[in-house]
């Protein structure tokens, strides 16, 4: 009995939870119930897809998404010929070619996403001196991820009575301080999605939401799937470790 | 190490090698017929735990290594590409990362038990020391890999952790610019961390081999933290504990799989997601949740130390918060020296057990306030919990050792056993 006390103490030492998650003050973040919660959960391809088209044609005229190419649009279900148009829409610099010059070619699927500015200077510039910030690992970089995004993006709302908004600032009821440079970015039937879904804020927040936690953490499905794979394997081991070390252990203590 | 009085083995290779270099007479007689106590509890099992920690951070840190580029302006890139681009490369650095908290789980664990039992009582004193020293280099390593990544978290946790050594008088700012190779926390100074944190891992190794030999010369403690007197009172290694073990290390690892697959970015903070930038302060400077405690007893000290009724300040808070933050290791290490009771095991110390236990809480309420910002309530609950853990050792340990009653101990492991056996049964 009192190994088992001693045991259960062990294990709730393991399961002693992390203490530091940020400090969110007072901000409740929305609960959304996204396909890819849980052990289990897995990406909605046509989300992903509508979220894809949300940033391309919305996100992207200011914030770029450095860590991601085109070629990785394969996991949206987008094929090949699909992807080679989309990056052909852009074009970057490349070179030097064989006389030395540089020169401007349509990108291809192994290119990253363009960048919608040249450098930092030209992004504040344009931004009323605000950074945009790349979107790339944005869910994972902010407590509450996709939530926090969500909630963000729905969550330009009238300022409570006698709050001091600057020029050029925004009221948002999710951003720390309640002040945010961008403006809110997404208003209904801004994007035309073919599959008939709802052309509303909601819908576009959400789904472009879903989309930058895929491009934050795009091995989700293949770690989860393996994940468990390893749990079972351990918990098969560990049941026959602990009939093994019983059998070994039944001459002893008598 | 000796050969000794080695008997021959059956195998002709293996004769031929033994004969030569007794490795597997030494493997049979430390691993194999060692004898053991045969009353351990599963708090025994987080050494063997803490060592396949230990080998996993390093294999997994090596194949991280290959793809890694030491570069303030790549550090962060090339972990993105890690967890994108290269093959499993995700699961070696969720391994790697959250390795890391659970080496320090099993190590916390390790240490409670050691504490609990007694097991840094006469003779096994420099075992424990060895211990606090591994426990020492551990925190070095992993505060040095925790800045690798080149997140925000990273930078500004460099900064803060390389500022401490400022505060110390005349060498200070000098200590401070050889940490940083420079005037700032910067390439440079990635630089170094990184080849220390390749580094020091295999000093860990080589401390840990000195702190398992010293383990097999005095032998292991014991719940009832009396010696065997005898072969009754004792197993041989293999295979009761080795089963024993594997069983406890796979239930360990599930909780660590856990982690690493579900939510393996739980322990780790956001902001280590945003790539350094030197011009923004993040609001809350945090390091990793294992280090909370220690950040807490840092800074408990807010205030100025002097003679009172002058203006002369002998120690400024700030290096009051570090000689405290240091101090709170290096009582570890004179630990065995200032408990002399006579009685290991906290079962036969009526005092030292709920004064232990009371530790315990004081260090995990510390290691919450750690990770709150110095403001409100929580500042003198810091301050409460750093007189506790100092007082603990330097007024309740001095007052046992005078005043605790010695309870009647066990005549003997085996007697204790069977005792137990009978109640139960």
């Amino acid at each position: 009995m009192k190994n088992f006390f001693l045991t259960a103490i062990a294990a709730f030492c393991l399961a002693v939870p992390s203490v530091q998650a940020a400090d969110t003050g007072h901000i409740e973040l929305p609960d959304i119930e996204w396909s890819f919660d849980g052990p289990f959960g897995t990406y909605d391809r046509a989300a992903l897809q509508r979220g894809f088209q949300v940033y391309k044609q919305v996100c992207s005229a200011c914030h770029s998404m450095d860590h991601l190419a085109y070629r990785n649009l394969s996991a949206l279900g987008y094929n090949d010929d699909e992807i080679k148009a989309i990056a052909a829409d852009y074009s970057r610099m490349d070179g030097p070619d064989d006389e030395g010059e540089m020169f401007e070619r349509p990108m291809r699927p192994s290119d990253n996403f363009k960048n919608p500015y040249a450098n930092e200077k030209q992004a504040r510039y344009a931004n009323n001196g605000a950074l945009p910030p790349d979107m790339s690992l944005i869910t994972k970089a902010r407590v509450g991820g996709a939530n926090y995004l969500y909630g963000l993006l729905t969550g330009y709302v009238e300022p409570p009575e006698g709050f001091e908004i600057s020029e050029g600032q925004h009221y948002n009821a999710v951003m720390a301080g309640h002040k945010i440079a961008m403006a809110a970015p997404l208003s209904d039937d801004v994007v035309a999605y073919e599959d008939g879904s709802p052309t509303t804020v909601d819908q576009y927040a959400r789904d472009v939401s879903h989309f930058l936690m895929w491009a934050a953490e795009p091995k989700m499905e293949d770690r989860k799937r393996m994940g468990v794979m390893v749990i079972l394997f351990l918990l098969a081991f560990a049941g026959i470790m602990y009939k093994v070390k019983k059998k070994i252990w039944a001459d002893v203590k008598k | 190490m000796g050969s000794g009085n080695r008997q021959k083995l059956d195998n002709p290779v293996m004769e031929w090698v033994d004969s030569r270099l007794p490795v597997f007479t030494m493997m049979q007689k430390e691993y194999g017929v060692f004898p053991t106590p045969k009353n351990f509890n599963y708090f025994w099992n987080f050494g063997a735990i803490a060592m396949v920690m230990l080998i996993t951070m390093i294999v997994t840190g090596i194949a991280l290594a290959m793809h890694y580029t030491a570069h303030a302006d790549y550090a962060f890139d090339s972990v993105e590409r890690i967890m994108r681009d290269v093959n499993g490369g995700w699961l070696l650095r969720y391994l790697h990362a959250n390795g890391a908290s659970f080496f320090f789980i099993a190590v916390y664990i390790h240490i409670f038990r050691g504490m609990y039992y007694g097991s840094y009582k006469q003779p096994r004193e420099l075992l424990w020391m060895l211990g606090v020293l591994i426990f020492l280099l551990m925190m070095a390593t992993a505060f040095m890999g925790y800045v690798l990544p080149w997140g925000q978290m990273s930078f500004w946790g460099a900064t803060v952790i390389t500022n401490l050594f400022s505060a110390i008088p005349m060498v200070g700012d000098s200590i401070v610019t050889l940490l940083w190779g420079g005037f700032s926390v910067d390439n440079p100074t990635l630089n170094r961390f990184y080849a220390l944190h390749y580094l020091l891992p295999f000093v860990i190794v080589g401390v840990v081999f000195l702190h398992v030999w010293a383990l097999h010369v005095t032998g292991s403690n014991n719940p009832l933290g009396i010696e065997p007197k005898g072969p009754q009172d004792t197993l041989p290694f293999h295979p009761y504990y080795t089963m024993k073990d594997t069983f406890g290390l796979l239930a360990f690892l599930i909780v660590y799989a856990a982690f690493t697959f579900f939510m393996p970015n739980a322990l780790g903070h956001p902001d280590n997601y945003i790539p350094a930038d030197p011009l923004v302060t993040p609001a809350h400077i945090v390091p990793e949740w294992y280090f909370l405690p220690f950040y807490a007893i840092l800074r408990a000290v807010t205030f100025d130390i002097g003679i009172p009724f002058t203006d002369i300040v002998l120690i400024p808070a700030k290096l009051g918060g570090v000689l405290a933050m240091f101090g709170s290791i290096a009582i570890l290490f004179v630990f065995p020296f200032l408990d002399k009771h006579p009685v290991r095991s906290s079962r036969f110390r009526p005092w030292y057990r709920p004064a232990l236990l009371l530790f315990v809480v004081t260090v995990l309420v510390l290691g919450v306030c750690g990770g709150k910002p110095a403001e409100g309530f929580w500042v003198p609950l810091s301050q409460l919990g750093t007189v506790y853990y100092f007082a603990f050792f330097l007024v309740l340990i001095p007052f046992f050792n005078k005043k605790e009653p010695v309870l009647e101990l066990p005549p003997s492991i085996n007697d204790a056993v069977l005792k137990k056996n009978e109640k139960a049964a």
